[in-house]
């Protein structure tokens, strides 16, 4: 039981800590809380669904043949890949039209505000377009596996895609930490994050670090997206319902914190497994903010808090 | 004026003082109804090291931030070695060939001191993020040699020993000897340096003052705002003193320290 509780918690974590990368790169370079991230999540999981559709109709149609254990084919994939990219453009132009416009003249709030506006116009246009009954990438059904027998811990079964989404997260974020520790951008961007103006007066052009830093973001939204519709349904809620989690794992884990952000995904993630069995489902979200609550009150700052002070 | 002048204060002085690397002319930067620079003129030859000293509140850090494209000036103009910078972004005015340090340093505290001295470094190919995936081998070269000029600037300010510790565990003084290296790895012609001496032990702050006339003898122009008159008489030349926005004198420092303007405004009983 102990082991299905951390499995559970670790995959839904791994969905949210990709979803809090994105929010706490955000806040930490251009300092607003940007309440639209979570409809990149929900942009990126519809985008990913029409592609998915493109290429099923590009290999002849009909239905998708499954990669060997899994429920999805090669198609769905490149729908990740193709649903990615279009998210960042999304991003990059909900940028160019809004935040990049207002930063010039507004303070951190009106950014807030302003995409509290943009959250509500892109989660009604996402409705419009694509309706508000449930959407699934593939109608395969999946039987979980024995990967500990039941006489250890209480037993560990998951399926093919729910090992796959852990693992397809754990490879972005441990490549996502190579790239920032180890790459000359990855240094611009962790210098800009420090302090912008610092940054601009030693020659870093920070608006290309500010481009990239909506484009990663919005990538991870997007895979992020992909992962909790393949795991479970696709709703245009689906970046809305998120988005509390992901700020409680941004804020858990520090703000401006990618390695934060990640340990409080999976605490946010293990935090409502475990309130399941324990309190009921109907507290899981309770108990993900009791923890943070009861973390922020011993390190207000969060765990891997990196901000000069 | 008399700045072309070879004195035994400014031992650094020499006939390499020739034409014009800072020209600020009729500068002026307002906050609401505060002139914080108002009308500001007077140059930096090249090779020198040049003080602007005055009271707390002068305009003296306004108007670094306008020289280095932090703030807009709201009139005037300004050259870098004849090409104008005023208004420009400051990362353009970074690769004109200018440099700052701040008066409060400011590292990246998280960051080591190599790294906070690379990212100083202009031109690196890799901070393109394109070029991380389709150019690696040019990216690598260029961080290979921004790695080899780093080192060296650490250890010419006597940091090399701290390369790999965070920059959060520095001294106050180890700081300003970090910007001075940051500044330095981007080769600048002219050095915008904000208070060098602020906080400093008196140690550190000779070998701050040796590190920076050794860098000069080497052409590299600076402009220091600084309180400590010593520092400012021993090492700077020309001075200029500003005082409620305005420029009220410019010489060398035997004209500043008899200026009755000056003494009036700034050095009071002190120097006086």
């Amino acid at each position: 039981m102990i082991l299905q509780i951390i499995a559970d918690g670790l995959i839904v974590g791994s969905t949210i800590a990709l979803g809090a990368i994105g929010l706490t790169m955000t806040y930490s370079l251009l300092r607003f809380a940007n309440f639209a991230h979570g409809e990149f999540i929900a942009w990126g999981a519809y985008l990913a669904l029409t592609f998915l559709g493109f290429f099923i109709a590009l290999g002849g149609g009909g239905a998708m043949a499954p990669l060997g254990p899994f429920s999805f084919g090669w198609q769905l994939l490149a729908a990740l890949v193709a649903g990615a990219i279009a998210t960042a453009l999304l991003a990059l132009v909900l940028d160019w039209l809004l935040f990049d416009r207002l930063s010039a003249q507004g303070s951190a709030i009106v950014l807030t505000i302003a995409s509290f506006g943009a959250a509500l116009a892109l989660r009604n246009f996402l409705q419009f377009v694509y309706g508000s009954l449930p959407a699934y990438y593939t109608r395969e059904l999946q039987i979980a596996i024995h990967i500990v027998p039941r006489d250890v811990g209480g037993g560990l079964r998951a399926t093919p895609d729910q090992l796959f989404v852990l693992g397809l997260a754990l490879v972005l974020v441990v490549g996502l930490h190579l790239f920032l520790q180890r790459t000359t951008a990855g240094r611009a961007m962790r210098a800009v994050a420090h302090n912008p103006a610092l940054a601009r007066v030693t020659g870093i052009d920070v608006a290309s670090v500010v481009r990239w830093t909506w484009i990663l973001g919005a990538i991870l939204a997007a895979v992020a997206g992909t992962f909790a519709g393949l795991v479970g349904q696709l709703r245009p809620q689906i970046g809305f319902d998120l988005l509390l989690p992901l700020f409680a794992a941004a804020i858990l884990g520090g703000i401006g914190s990618v390695p934060g952000a990640v340990i409080g995904g999976l605490i946010v993630g293990l935090a409502e497994s475990a309130a399941v069995p324990l309190i009921g489902a109907e507290y899981r979200a309770a108990a993900a903010f009791g923890v943070l609550i009861a973390i922020l009150l011993v390190r207000p700052q969060g765990l891997f808090a990196e901000r000069a002070k | 004026m008399l700045y072309f002048r070879h004195t035994r204060n400014a031992p650094h002085m020499s006939a390499r003082l020739s034409g014009s690397m800072l020209h600020i002319r009729d500068l002026a930067k307002r906050f609401g109804g505060n002139r914080a620079v108002d009308g500001v003129s007077f140059d930096v030859p090249k090779g020198a090291i040049a003080g602007l000293i005055g009271p707390n509140g002068a305009g003296k850090t306004t108007l670094f931030n306008c020289v280095a494209g932090l703030y807009r000036p709201d009139a005037g103009t300004i050259a870098l070695d004849g090409n104008r910078i005023d208004g420009k972004r400051p990362s353009l005015v970074h690769a004109a060939g200018l440099a700052r340090t701040f008066q409060i340093p400011r590292p990246f505290p998280a960051m080591s001191v190599l790294e906070n001295v690379l990212v100083g470094v202009p031109g690196q190919s890799g901070e393109r993020f394109w070029a991380n995936w389709f150019a690696p081998s040019r990216v690598a070269a260029d961080e290979a040699k921004a790695r080899e000029t780093a080192r060296s600037w650490i250890d010419f300010v006597g940091l090399g020993a701290l390369e790999n510790a965070p920059a959060r565990v520095l001294s106050g003084g180890q700081r300003k000897l970090l910007e001075l290296a940051r500044a330095m790895v981007a080769d600048p012609r002219l050095v915008l340096l904000d208070e060098p001496a602020a906080g400093v032990n008196p140690a550190l702050l000779e070998k701050i003052i040796d590190r920076i006339a050794e860098i000069n003898r080497r052409g590299t122009s600076f402009l220091i705002v600084e309180h400590n008159m010593d520092m400012v008489m021993r090492l700077c030349h020309p001075i200029a003193v500003m005082a409620q926005g305005k420029l009220i004198a410019f010489g060398d420092a035997e004209s500043v320290r008899r200026n009755p303007t000056v003494v009036e405004a700034y050095l009071g009983s002190a120097v006086a």
